[in-house]
């Protein structure tokens, strides 16, 4: 699914027009981003949270030229699922 | 500080000018359409934003790390998440 799916799937089940309904949506995600950047932590009740999570520097090697560098450190968005997504995932597989 | 659906429903309410009770609903259909989708195997892919992944992991023996028991993990299905290229390069642009 992707998000130009999504944006049509809430406009037919909320009965917003499409341009409306892209805007819900691109401020939904939006609003995670922002609250990440701001430092703080997300979490939606039965879906899951999301945080920046800092890694250090290390070396690693280019798998093509066996070179190795260093790779400096970053922070990444990590997502965390909640417990109802998790125990419908799960469940989905048997279908 | 932690931030809820009321919060990114206030947002929609003030940036978006719905009522604050239609921000919280289109929130809570928002994740039900992507619960939906992962539940019936499929990937959601957001744009700007990342990637919800599935991936089948096969059966494998855990351990308490406490009281050191064995028990086997039965092959469950997950959800992975990979932020897209775009926002990881937001985050540690300096």
């Amino acid at each position: 699914m992707k998000k130009s799916e999504l944006v049509k799937i809430l406009a037919e089940k909320s009965g917003l027009n499409s341009k409306l309904a892209a805007r819900v949506v691109d401020t939904f995600f939006g609003s995670i981003k922002e609250a990440l950047k701001n430092g703080d932590r997300v979490e939606i009740r039965g879906f899951g949270s999301f945080e920046i999570r800092e890694y250090g520097s290390y070396v690693g090697i280019n798998p093509k030229t066996r070179k190795k560098i260093q790779v400096p450190p970053k922070k990444l968005p990590f997502f965390k699922a909640g417990k109802e997504l998790r125990e419908r995932v799960d469940k989905g597989k048997e279908k | 500080m932690t931030v809820t659906k009321a919060k990114i429903a206030e947002n929609i309410n003030k940036k978006v000018g719905l009522t604050l009770k239609e921000s919280l609903q289109l929130s809570d259909e928002i994740i039900e359409i992507m619960r939906s989708a992962l539940e019936k195997g499929e990937n959601v892919k957001v744009s700007g934003f990342g990637s919800f992944v599935l991936r089948d992991k096969g059966r494998r023996i855990g351990r308490n790390p406490k009281t050191k028991v064995e028990i086997e993990i039965p092959p469950r299905r997950v959800v992975v998440f990979h932020p897209s290229q775009v926002w990881r390069r937001e985050i540690n642009k300096k």
